[in-house]
C-alpha cells in the first residue's frame, strides 16, 4: 500500500473508531445518558415522530414505539447487549478458531486433516440457521447467544489462520528456528504466531460486526436474551410490524446497525494495515 | 484424472453429509425437554408414554437411535413432522423450489450485476469511474443482506411502495400451477401476469440476496480482467483494431473468469445460507421460513430434515463447482 493510500484510510480510521467509541460510551453509562427509561410505556404517547416533525414531544428526540417508549433510550439500552456480545463472541470464536487454525496449518499432516474436516462438516450448515438451532436448544439468554456465535464462527479464523499459518511454516526463519533447535511448540508461538496477528486482530474486528449482526437476527426471531431489555433486532423487529405507522421505528435501528457494522470492518482493515509488517 | 478427481470429492462429500447428520442428531437429543411430552395431550398415563417412547425408538441407546434414523434418512425416511402431522420428506419437497427459485434468480442477478460493473470497472480503469465502482462495491459487500433486507422494505415497501414486502404470491390469484416452481412455470406457461405478481414479491429478497455477491464478483473480476488485460495476446488483438469493450469481452474474460468461478460457487452457498432469515424478513414461504417455524416449535424431526437437505445442497453445488472448474482449467484437463 503507498503512502498516499494510507493517508486516505486514515479519515475512515478516525470515522469508525469515533462512532464506535461513541456508541460503546452510550451504552456504559446508559442510565446517565439515556433521556427517558427504556421500558417505560406511556399510551399517551404512543408513535410519537422525532424532533424535527409536527407532534414531536420534547425529550422523545427519535421518537417513540407503539407503546410509547423512547427509541433513543431503548438503541442505547439496546447497545449494551450489542456490545458484551460482540466482544464476548468474538473472542471466544477467536480464541478456539486461531488456535486450531494454527495447529492444523502448522503442523499439517493428521491434525490439519481432522480439523479441515470438521471446518468442512461446519460450512456445510446454513449458519442462521444453526445458530437459531443452537439457541433453542441452549435456551434463550445472553451467554446461549454469546455461545451460538462462538460455536458457528470459529471457522471464520481458523479457515484464514490455518492458511496463514501453512505460508509462514515454509519460510526461512522458521527452518532458522528448528536448526537452531528451538522445539516444535515454541517456534509456533514464538514465531509463527506474531506474524498471523495482525490476520487475527483484522477478523477479530470483522467478528464482531458480524456478531452483532447476528444477535440482531436471533432477537429479530423472538430468540435472543428473552427479558425485556432492549436489543437492536427487538426495535426491528417491531419496527417491521408498524412500519406503515411508524417508520422511524425501523430507521433508527437499522442506521445504527449499519454504522456498527461498517465501522467493525474498517476498523479491522485499518488495524490490519497499521500491524502488519509488510504493508508498513 | 478427473474421474479419480470425482470419486475422491465423492468420498469426501458424503463424509461430510456424514458428519452433519451426527452433530444435527447430538445438537438435537442435547436439547433440554422431552419431544415426547409434547406429542401428548395432557392427562395421558406413562402406559401411553412408554408406548409412545418405543414407537419413536427413544427407549433405545443414543447410537442405536442414530443409526436407526439414519437408515431411515437414506432410505427417505425422514419422520413426521410433529408440529404440522405430516411427511417430512414431503414438507420439504413442497417448499424447497421456492428457496431454489429465489436463489436462483438472486444467483443470476449477481452475476448480471457483478460482471457488468466489472467489465465497466475494467475499461474504465483509473478513473472516477472504477473508483465509484470500488465504493459502491465496499459499501455492498460491507453490509450483510438482513441489513439490505430492511433497507430496500423501506426504500420500495414504504417510501416509494412499487413491490410487495411480504409473501410469495398475491393470494387472491387463481394458480394454474403443477409444480411448486411458480415462476419458472409462469414463465413456461407463458402466463406472464402471474410472472410479474410473483416478480414484484420476489425482487427485493432477490436483490437483498444478491448485492453482497454481486460485489464480489465485481471486485475479484475486475482485479483478473485487468491482469489478462496487459498480457500480449490483449495487447495483440487491440493492435489488431478491436475496440475496449470488444477486446474484454472476446479475449479477456475468457480466462479472467476461472478464478471467479470457484468462488461464485462457495459464495452461492453463503446466498443460499442468507435465504433463512431473508424469506423470514419477508414472509416468503420457502424453506428457511419454514426452518425457523420448527425451531421456535421444537418440531425436531422437521428441522433435522431441513438442515440435512440444506447441507446436501450445498455439498452438491461445491461438487458441481468443483468439477466444472477441473473441466475448464487446461491445466487440470491435460493433466
Amino acid at each position: 500500500m503507498d503512502r498516499a493510500s494510507r493517508r486516505g484510510l486514515s479519515p475512515r480510521l478516525w470515522l469508525a473508531g469515533g462512532w464506535l467509541l461513541l456508541a460503546l460510551l452510550a451504552a456504559i453509562f446508559a442510565p446517565l445518558v439515556a433521556p427517558q427509561d427504556p421500558l417505560a410505556q406511556d399510551l399517551m404517547l404512543e408513535r410519537l415522530p422525532p424532533f424535527w416533525l409536527d407532534g414531536a414531544e420534547p425529550g422523545y428526540w427519535l421518537g417513540t414505539d407503539s407503546l410509547g417508549r423512547d427509541l433513543l433510550s431503548r438503541l442505547i439500552f439496546g447497545g449494551r447487549i450489542a456490545f458484551i456480545v460482540a466482544f464476548a463472541a468474538a473472542i471466544a470464536a477467536c480464541l478456539v478458531g486461531s488456535t486450531l487454525g494454527l495447529i492444523a496449518g502448522y503442523f499439517g499432516g493428521w491434525a490439519d486433516r481432522i480439523i479441515s474436516r470438521i471446518v468442512d462438516i461446519w460450512m456445510a450448515f446454513p449458519p442462521v440457521l444453526f445458530a437459531i438451532l443452537l439457541v433453542a436448544v441452549l435456551g434463550t439468554g445472553l451467554s446461549s447467544v454469546i455461545l451460538a456465535i462462538a460455536i458457528i464462527d470459529w471457522t471464520r479464523f481458523c479457515r484464514v489462520i490455518r492458511a496463514e499459518a501453512m505460508g509462514q511454516s515454509r519460510m526461512d526463519y522458521v527452518e532458522n528456528a528448528r536448526i537452531a533447535g528451538y522445539g516444535r511448540i515454541g517456534i509456533m508461538l514464538r514465531e509463527v504466531l506474531p506474524n498471523v496477528v495482525p490476520s487475527i486482530v483484522a477478523l477479530l474486528s470483522l467478528e464482531m460486526g458480524i456478531a452483532v449482526i447476528v444477535e440482531a437476527i436471533l432477537s429479530f426471531v423472538n430468540l435472543s436474551i428473552s427479558t425485556d431489555d432492549p436489543t437492536w433486532g427487538g426495535i426491528i423487529a417491531e419496527g417491521r410490524l408498524s412500519i406503515h405507522q411508524a417508520w422511524w421505528v425501523l430507521v433508527f435501528p437499522l442506521i445504527t446497525l449499519i454504522l456498527t457494522v461498517l465501522s467493525f470492518g474498517q476498523f479491522g482493515e485499518a488495524l490490519k494495515a497499521r500491524f502488519d509488517p509488510v504493508l508498513r | 484424472m478427473l474421474l479419480q478427481r470425482f470419486l475422491i470429492r465423492l468420498l469426501t462429500m458424503l463424509i461430510t453429509l456424514f458428519g452433519v447428520a451426527v452433530v444435527v442428531f447430538v445438537v438435537i437429543r442435547v436439547a433440554p425437554g422431552d419431544p415426547i411430552a409434547m406429542m401428548l395431550p395432557p392427562g395421558a398415563t406413562d402406559d401411553d408414554i412408554a408406548r409412545l417412547r418405543a414407537l419413536y425408538g427413544l427407549d433405545k441407546t443414543i447410537v442405536q437411535q442414530f443409526f436407526i434414523w439414519l437408515s431411515g434418512v437414506i432410505r427417505g425416511d425422514f419422520g413426521t413432522s410433529i408440529s404440522l402431522r405430516q411427511d417430512v420428506l414431503g414438507l420439504v419437497f413442497n417448499r424447497l423450489p421456492a428457496t431454489l427459485e429465489l436463489a436462483i434468480v438472486a444467483l443470476i442477478m449477481a452475476v448480471a450485476l457483478g460482471g457488468t460493473t466489472a467489465v465497466l470497472g475494467a475499461r474504465e480503469r483509473g478513473t472516477a469511474v472504477e473508483a465509484g465502482i470500488d465504493i459502491a462495491s465496499g459499501a455492498a459487500l460491507s453490509i450483510p443482506d438482513f441489513l439490505w433486507g430492511l433497507v430496500l422494505i423501506l426504500l420500495f415497501g414504504v417510501l416509494v411502495p412499487i413491490f410487495d414486502i411480504s409473501g410469495r404470491v398475491s393470494p387472491q390469484l387463481d394458480l394454474p400451477f403443477v409444480t411448486q416452481f411458480y415462476f419458472f412455470e409462469s414463465l413456461l406457461r407463458l402466463r406472464f401476469d402471474l410472472t410479474w405478481d410473483l416478480l414484484k414479491h420476489m425482487l427485493m429478497p432477490a436483490v437483498a440476496l444478491a448485492l453482497p455477491l454481486a460485489a464480489i464478483i465485481s471486485q475479484l473480476l475486475k482485479q483478473s480482467l485487468k491482469e489478462v488485460l496487459d498480457l500480449d495476446y490483449v495487447v495483440l488483438a487491440r493492435v489488431k483494431g478491436f475496440s475496449e469493450t470488444q477486446v474484454i469481452l472476446r479475449e479477456a474474460l475468457k480466462n479472467a473468469a476461472l478464478p471467479t468461478l470457484t468462488l461464485v460457487g462457495v459464495q452461492f452457498t453463503f446466498l443460499i445460507g442468507g435465504t433463512v432469515i431473508v424469506e423470514r424478513l419477508f414472509s416468503y414461504e420457502g424453506l428457511g421460513n419454514m426452518a425457523i417455524d420448527a425451531v421456535i416449535n421444537r418440531d425436531l424431526p422437521l428441522i433435522q430434515g431441513i438442515v440435512l437437505v440444506f447441507a446436501l445442497l450445498f455439498v452438491l453445488i461445491n461438487l458441481v463447482v468443483d468439477m466444472m472448474y477441473a473441466l475448464l482449467n487446461p491445466r487440470l484437463r491435460h493433466g
